[in-house]
């Protein structure tokens, strides 16, 4: 009985599971020294704990401001909404769970796409927001994805995708399922058009995200201590009736068994990913990507 | 009550049992005759039960012991089937069945969950439920490309709880091989038919289940998340799965409505379990005809209507600004 669960708790209300993200107030203790930190300026260090680098969980737009150069971007398709194709009551109506989430969040969905520039270089990113039911991935969230790697794939523009997820959102069932097949059909467009794909993986990462899109990047990049895998933790200690070690399933884990390229620290991530990017041909430096070079024929004197 | 039955099919039970007295008796033309009427009834109170089953009695006639496995239409609807194995990389996969057999004279590749269905315990267990780790997504895509390099089509065959949910899917990227099969299956140049006969268990399913075409069976079921999961989340107690059931909205009539599959293989009555020579017969048709369809249209065309079809899978509205 594994499927995709949530990683660790119920779906509840926003306020109810966030219990790594920055507190209201002006002092913050850190769960992973105990310091107490002054809020301002763990803001300041993009909320990673000055004394022990726990890395406290963050909103999509604050993920934007980490990675998009001057705090600016275009966002994408905002106002796409669940439209519930399953009309779906558990205790609760989701139509109901999905308007307290909107007032809680201002946001429609789980999943912000924005088109701006990192270190210089033109890109699409799409950032899930985990405090909009557990930034479980529905229709919306698949839908707006895809699309980003479209606009992605029609500007040959790098796409970078940054999970923070629970997994596919059981209350739009088999749909959500098939998000998973929309988007790494859509990837499989990009991948072999040559155009860049950077996947971050952020705290937690689990489920249907995982096995999609997030483990398909040119480069998977995860930040440091998160939760990543396909089953929960709480799922696997059922099945082989036993505590898991320390560790286990966290990015060091996954690091160690191959399935990501590095560990960043978020301090160090927009630096890295332009790194990444310039590489893969991407930013005014870089030499036009080789799919639509061949593409192009003119004559030799025209060439420049 | 027989081991067989369903407990929704308790009414039947004392007609087997009335069928079993009977058939220890000399075939005496009375006796002939009782068995024929007493067959004919449990026929009519099957049909009637079968006509009107709740979700939660889908889900557990799509997960009996008894429904037919891969190899089991391999068996009655392919000839000179020879399994292959392996994934090349770590191990051989119990959990997935994949080789190359003859279908109408055709060479197809065929690759498909095993449950260990109808076996004994160490059947199961050989086959470990059902529950495939990496290195059976990892064989079955090897499969496919053989498939592709030889201009062969794909049959694949959907019976699955999940994907396997322990330390070393873990450690080996489950997550990554699904992920992998589901952008390249995308992409396979070769036709794919997918026939969702049992358990569609979420990605595990998934991981091999991309094609130009999905058929499911008539009491198969296909979910994100098993019905027990989901209550014990959502309603904080597994023991609602029955509702949760009815939430999911897993049934075949379901998903043909969300234009997740693309047609309903019908069975016997009673369900698969009931008649596997019967059940064969009646995908033979869709089969066959579905796999003609998609192998006479042109490879771009083909690979573009595919990418059409998952994309355009679940519907979105837009809020008044
Ligand atoms: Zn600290």
């Amino acid at each position: 009985m594994a499927w995709f669960k949530k990683a660790r708790k119920p779906m509840g209300s926003a306020t109810a599971e966030k219990p790594s993200r920055v507190p209201e107030g002006l002092w913050v203790k850190c769960p992973g020294c105990s310091q107490i930190l002054y809020n301002k300026d763990l803001e300041k260090n993009l909320s990673v704990c000055p004394k022990c680098a726990h890395h406290f969980r963050i909103s999509a737009a604050e993920r934007l401001r980490v990675l998009l150069d001057d705090g600016h971007w275009t966002e994408h398709d905002p106002n796409l909404v669940s439209n519930d194709p399953l009309r779906f009551t558990d205790t609760k109506r989701y139509r109901d769970r999905l308007r307290a989430m909107e007032d809680s969040t201002g946001m429609k969905d789980a999943v912000v796409v924005a088109a701006g520039r990192l270190d210089g270089i033109d890109v699409v990113v799409a950032a899930m927001e985990y405090a909009f039911i557990g930034g479980s991935m529905g229709v919306v969230v698949g839908e707006k994805i895809a699309r980003a790697v479209e606009l992605a794939l029609e500007r040959r523009q790098p796409v970078i995708i940054v999970s923070c997820s629970g997994g596919a959102r059981m209350m739009e069932g088999v749909l959500s399922l098939m998000q998973m097949a929309k988007i790494s059909a859509a990837l499989a467009r990009l991948d072999r058009a040559g155009v860049p794909f950077i996947s971050v993986l952020t705290d937690p990462t689990t489920g249907g995200v995982t096995a999609s899109f997030a483990m398909l990047g040119d480069l998977n990049v995860a930040e440091p201590r998160a939760l990543i895998g396909f089953a929960g933790p709480r799922v696997i200690e059922q099945t082989i009736r036993q505590k898991l070690p320390e560790g286990f399933q966290r990015s060091e884990f996954l690091l160690e068994h191959g399935m990501l390229d590095l560990v960043v620290d978020r301090r160090e991530l927009k630096g890295t990913l332009a790194r990444a990017l310039r590489f893969m041909g991407s930013g005014a430096a870089a030499v036009e990507p080789p799919v639509a070079a061949a593409a192009v024929t003119l004559p030799a004197d025209d060439a420049r | 009550m027989p081991a067989d039955l369903l407990d929704f099919e308790e009414p039947i039970a004392p007609l087997l049992k009335e069928i079993d007295a009977l058939e220890g008796q000399p075939r005496t033309p009375e006796c002939q005759q009782a068995l024929e009427g007493l067959s004919r009834r449990v026929e009519a109170a099957r049909g009637e039960i079968y006509a009107k089953l709740t979700p939660w009695q889908r889900v557990m006639v799509a997960r009996h012991n008894n429904r037919p496995t891969v190899l089991d239409y391999v068996a009655r609807l392919f000839t000179e089937f020879t399994e292959i194995s392996g994934d090349r990389r770590f191990a051989d996969d119990h959990a997935i069945v994949a080789g190359f057999a003859l279908y109408k004279g055709t060479p197809v590749m065929i690759v498909g969950h095993h449950k260990g269905g109808g076996g004994d315990t160490k059947q199961k267990v050989y086959r470990n439920f059902g529950y495939a780790k990496p290195e059976g997504y990892r064989k079955s895509l090897r499969a496919m490309k053989l498939a592709e390099k030889f201009r062969r089509p794909v049959i694949a065959f959907i019976d699955t709880p999940a994907a396997y949910p322990g330390v070393e899917s873990e450690e080996r990227g489950i997550s990554e091989a699904i992920a992998y099969n589901l952008r390249e299956m995308a992409a396979l140049d070769a036709p794919i038919v997918v026939v969702v006969h049992g358990e569609g268990g979420s990605g595990g399913a998934l991981g091999i289940a991309i094609g130009d075409r999905v058929l499911m069976h008539e009491f198969a079921i296909y979910s994100v998340i098993p019905p027990e999961g989901c209550a014990a989340i959502l309603w904080r107690d597994a023991n609602r799965k029955v509702e949760a059931a009815e939430a999911l909205k897993l049934t075949a009539p379901d998903l043909l409505g969300f234009e997740v599959i693309d047609e309903i293989v019908p069975e016997p009555v009673g369900g698969a379990h009931t008649d596997h020579d019967r059940a064969a017969a009646l995908l033979d048709g869709p089969l066959s005809r579905t796999l003609e369809e998609v192998s006479a249209m042109d490879g771009a065309v083909r690979l573009e209507a595919r990418y059409r079809k998952f994309r355009a899978m679940g519907s979105v509205g837009i809020a008044e600004p």
